[in-house]
């Protein structure tokens, strides 16, 4: 009973985090742009300096008519958010916030490969929207998509992999207690890499070529309307949320605080993660949107040498100091 | 010499690593309950006041001009295959990962990795010399 009682506890943090956390991203988003661009963003939902936006926004999401074009694959298309979303709750059941068994929504023993296989399933969901909407621009942004998840993921996986090196072993709790504070200089390329990698996945900027909304209109998601379409922009900001809590767990050291502060290691965890959260919204406001052959050009002949250099290094040194 | 696992300890481990798995599926299954329950809602609340002009497929407000799934070339398809090609071999390094500077591996695990790295390289400067990593 006991124990039907604390996974139900669990199960239920993890869906409030998943429920929350977007939209404390996307509310930062708004805001922090805003002051950037020298403006004062959403100042009127819910009095204080509109804090309550994108709750308004949810509402006027859940009552707006739902359009499926007379054209489109109709299952297919009305499926397609789902399947965009839930792959990052499940990420987020196996991300450690803190140290030992307690911190952890349930920590599997495949650790990155669950993780990397999982969020890889997200990218599914636009590509089914750009397929089934039977709309040009959403078969671009579907085709975009695609080729976007063909040279990222890869640098993405190598990176990974570089610190599964480093710490004898693919999961993800036991990547964080093998952490010692010279990995950050030493993982620092692969956790660029990773980081650079998981923006083009998402398809933020400055890597949203496929869903330019100014060239070809959203693309994947053209088509849609009301709930379903605030589904796919929780899922963009569910996948923020998740990469930046990936990357602090990989590279950054997780829970691992400058003063070992037993106590506080899910503090540190979440500061770190909205520090990243921070330089995603941040690298939207600074820089243009590559071109489709820049992205291309990027990942291949920039992020993959890089990463295959990290796993060089990570190799002989691990295996010099053992 | 370790000692033989006895079959029925087997069954637990086994037992014990798949119970991970099965908090992930209840979660799959609470996140399936949220968008259904979400769809549901949604339909009583929403409106549904479908004519034809708004099913037509959106085009910059002018009638659309043949179909949708309109016939394109798929430039990236060369490094469609470099991907999986690549994707599979680095799948192999994660069980390699755990496994090689563990003691009496050292310098050969080593020397499988530069071989591999090298491998890869090759594969990608090839690439790159038949011009399939250069766009115009």
């Amino acid at each position: 009973m006991n124990d039907a009682l604390d996974v139900a506890l669990r199960l239920l943090v993890v869906f409030v985090v998943f429920l929350t956390f977007p939209l404390i991203v996307g509310q930062a988003e708004h805001k922090v742009m805003a002051h950037m661009q020298g403006r004062l963003g959403p100042m009127y939902a819910g009095g204080f300096h509109g804090w309550a936006q994108l709750v308004a926004d949810g509402v006027k999401f859940a009552q707006k008519e739902n359009v499926v074009p007379a054209e489109a694959d109709r299952r297919v298309f009305q499926l397609a958010p789902a399947v965009a979303l839930l792959p990052y709750l499940l990420v987020l059941l196996v991300i450690p916030v803190g140290p030992g068994e307690g911190a952890v929504g349930q920590s599997v023993g495949a650790g990155i490969f669950f993780v990397l296989a999982v969020m890889g399933v997200g990218v599914l969901g636009s590509l089914m929207a750009g397929w089934a909407s039977a709309n040009k621009y959403s078969l671009l942004g579907g085709l975009r998509t695609a080729a976007q998840l063909l040279s990222y993921e890869l640098p993405m996986l190598l990176a990974a992999a570089s610190v599964a090196m480093a710490a004898g072993t693919v999961s993800l709790t036991g990547i964080l207690d093998a952490f010692e504070w010279w990995w950050l200089p030493w993982q620092i390329v692969g956790a660029l890499v990773f980081f650079v990698a998981g923006l083009a996945e998402l398809q933020r900027p400055p890597f949203d070529m496929p869903v330019a909304d100014s060239e070809i209109i959203f693309g994947a998601y053209t088509e849609y309307t009301g709930l379903r379409f605030a589904l796919f922009l929780l899922a963009e900001y569910a996948g923020i949320v998740v990469l930046c809590g990936l990357t602090t767990v990989l590279f950054l050291g997780g829970w691992h605080g400058p003063w070992g502060a037993d106590g506080l290691g899910w503090v540190w965890t979440l500061l770190k993660a909205a520090l990243l959260a921070f330089v995603v919204i941040w690298l939207r406001v600074t820089y243009p949107r590559l071109r489709e052959d820049q992205l291309q050009k990027l990942s291949w002949t920039v992020l993959v040498p890089l990463a295959l250099a990290q796993i060089a290094l990570t190799g002989v040194v691990k295996v010099v100091i053992s | 010499m370790p000692e033989p696992e006895q079959p029925g300890q087997t069954v637990v481990v086994a037992a014990d690593y798949f119970s991970s798995y099965s908090v992930v599926g209840l979660l799959a299954v609470v996140g399936v309950l949220f968008v259904t329950v979400a769809f549901g809602a949604n339909r009583l609340l929403r409106p549904a006041v479908p004519t034809p002009e708004k099913l037509l497929t959106y085009e910059c407000g002018v009638d659309p001009v043949g179909e949708g799934w309109a016939h394109t070339q798929v430039r990236y398809y060369v490094y469609a295959f470099l991907y999986v090609i690549f994707a599979v071999d680095s799948i192999f390094l994660f069980p390699w990962a755990t496994v090689f500077s563990a003691p009496g591996f050292g310098a050969a695990t080593l020397v499988e990795m530069f071989l591999f790295l090298g491998f890869l390289a090759v594969g990608l400067l090839y690439a790159y010399k038949k011009g399939v990593l250069t766009w115009t």
